[in-house]
Formats: structure tokens, sequence, C-alpha cells
């Protein structure tokens, strides 16, 4: 192998290893503490790019979302409260922009739905229990009955030759 | 297995039926409902792009006037804008534009370009004003009594049909004089 072709392979694994660095918001904020940063990623993580149908704030490369990173970094510079940042941003642009709906008569299916569901499939299940223990296999047979199945044992047992 | 568990299929084709008639009678999920609307428009301080004057919110009050938000970049505000121009033109319709996130210079020529119905537009370079008012995509068009209170909002081009049926019987309401178009 050449000098030329390891080099040209080197630099090809370099680029595929940087490559996936292309990718996602790449803005960066400084902030006080630990916590706060912390705080900023979980707030653009559950809130949703009004643009987009299906992407959170920080998976989204729209400049509607990158202006409401910065928006989002400047309150919580500012030592807004996340519930506070989470408001202001509802008041603008309505339920659309959460990803965790609020608990209203509107939700109540989103949230109580599926207890409900599960609620619902466990009783099928216990009441199909229930069905199977009351008819578990046929009744024993009566003295008449058992009489009579001897009689029809012989009687097979002699005619099949 | 007893008789009325029969009809369950049919029940849940029913629940299907009924869902899938719901998401698909949202004819488009990209139209959210305005958090803003009955909701006085926020207050801003930002300056006039023909001149740099300063401009307040309250020194827009005192009759219902059309918001429109607009960019050179948005492909779609230049489709509507012919529209924009015919209403200011026939009915005199006070319009105030918001020159968003755009780049001066090229907002003043492509108003000198196309024509200019507006009674002025502010500058919004960084997109808080935007912000303040929900934007999340030019155009959008609010309409504000003459209280401030934003009283219809429309995201998306505003075109013939839209300004007939929704915006002009709207602002005949909010007793706004509009000028008869000459036969």
């Amino acid at each position: 192998m050449s000098l030329r072709h390891v080099l040209r392979t080197a630099l090809t694994l370099a680029a595929l290893a940087l490559a996936p660095l292309g990718f996602g918001a790449i803005d960066t904020y400084e902030f006080a503490s630990a916590e706060d940063e912390a705080r900023y990623k979980a707030l653009i993580d559950e809130l949703r790019c009004p643009k987009c149908l299906n992407t959170n704030l920080s998976g989204s490369d729209s400049p509607i979302s990158a202006d409401l990173r910065r928006t989002v970094a400047t309150m919580v510079q500012a030592g807004e409260g996340d519930q506070a940042i989470r408001d202001y941003l509802l008041a603008r642009y309505g339920d659309f922009i959460l990803y965790r709906p609020r608990v209203m008569p509107a939700t109540y299916a989103l949230w109580f739905g599926p207890a409900v569901l599960l609620l619902l499939a466990l009783l099928i299940v216990v009441r199909m229990v229930q069905r199977q223990r009351q008819d578990a296999g046929p009744a024993p047979l009566t003295d008449a009955e058992q009489a009579a199945l001897a009689r029809l044992a012989n009687r097979g047992g002699q005619g099949a030759e | 297995m007893s008789r009325t568990s029969l009809f369950l299929p049919l029940g849940l084709f029913l629940v299907m039926a009924f869902m899938l008639w719901r998401g698909f009678a949202l004819n488009d999920p990209h139209e959210l409902p305005s958090a803003l609307l009955n909701q006085p428009l926020p207050a801003f301080e930002k300056t006039r792009l023909a001149d740099g004057a300063p401009v307040t919110r309250d020194a827009l009050l005192g009759e219902p006037f059309l918001l429109n938000v607009w960019a050179t970049w948005c492909p779609t505000c230049k489709a509507e804008h012919a529209e924009l121009n015919r209403i200011a033109a026939t009915y005199g319709v006070p319009l105030v534009g918001v020159n968003y996130k755009d780049n001066g210079p090229a907002a003043r020529a492509w108003l000198a370009r196309y024509g200019d119905p507006y009674r002025l537009s502010l500058v919004d370079d960084d997109g808080s004003l935007g912000i303040e008012l929900g934007v999340y995509g030019a155009p959008e068009t609010f309409v504000v009594d003459a209280e401030g209170v934003i009283r219809y909002k429309r995201v998306g081009a505003v075109d013939r049909r839209v300004w007939e049926e929704e915006i002009r019987p709207l602002l005949t309401r909010l007793g706004l004089p509009l000028e008869t178009p000459k036969a």
C-alpha cells in the first residue's frame, strides 16, 4: 500500500468520524451553574418547535427554534423558573408548544385514557378467568350415564372386528 | 362467546372511523390556533423601516388596522403582496407592516420595487416582536381593533377570498369606515 493510499484512507476515516458533528443545534450559551444548563437542556427538549410538526426545540434547525432557544436561554440566565418560561411561551404559541400537555378537560382522554383502558383490560381478563373456572370441564356422569357408557363400550369392543 | 360480544368488531370500527374522521378533518395541521386572540397587542419599542424613527405600540392605536408580518426572504409574502397593494389602494385599509428578521436596505428596495401598501413598517430584525406575537412563519396577518386588542389572526397569505370572507366583514364590524371601490 502506497503512502498516498494510506493518507487517503486516513482522511476518509477522519471525515466519516467528524460527519455526525454537523447535525443538531450548535448554539452555545453560558450559564451561571450546571443546574441552569441542565434546566435549559430539559426545557428545549420538552418544548416543541412551532414550525415543525414533530420536533422539539433542541432537535430543530429552523430559525424560529433558534430564536426560541435564545429566548429560553435568556430567561434561564435571568433566573426565571421553569414554569414561568413554559407559561411565557404558552401565552404566545398556545398548547402546541408543549410536548407535555396540560391536564384539562380536552386532554383527560390523553392523560387518563391508558389507565382506563388498562383497568378495562384487567376486568375483562378477570371475568374470563372466572368464567373458565366456573365451567371447568363437563360435569361428572351420573350413575345411569356411567352404565350406559359401559354398555356402549362393551358393544363397540365386540362389534369392531 | 356471548351474543353481545359479536358486536365488538362493529364497535371498534365505529371508534376508528370517528377518530380517522376527526384526524383528517384537520385540513392543515400546520395551522395553530392563536393563543393571542382577544389579547392585547404586546407592547414594543421598534423603529420605522423608512427612516429609523422610534415607534411604540400605543402610537399605532386609534382605529382598527391590519398588522402584516412580512420579509423579503419569504416567497409567500411576495405572492401576497399584490393583494395587500390592492386592498390598501381600493379600500384605504390602514396596514402596518412588521419587517420580520430581514435586512433593512433589501426591505426598502423590495417595497420600492413592488409597491408599499403600508402606512409604516416596523423593523423587527432580531425577531423579538415576532416571538411576542407568536409568529412562527411569515406571512402572518393580525386584525387589531381601535383599543389594541387582537381580534383575528391569519397564518399564510391573505388572498381575495380571505379578504372578502374574513377580514373585510370583521373590519366593518369593528367600525372601520372602508372606502367603497369604484365600479
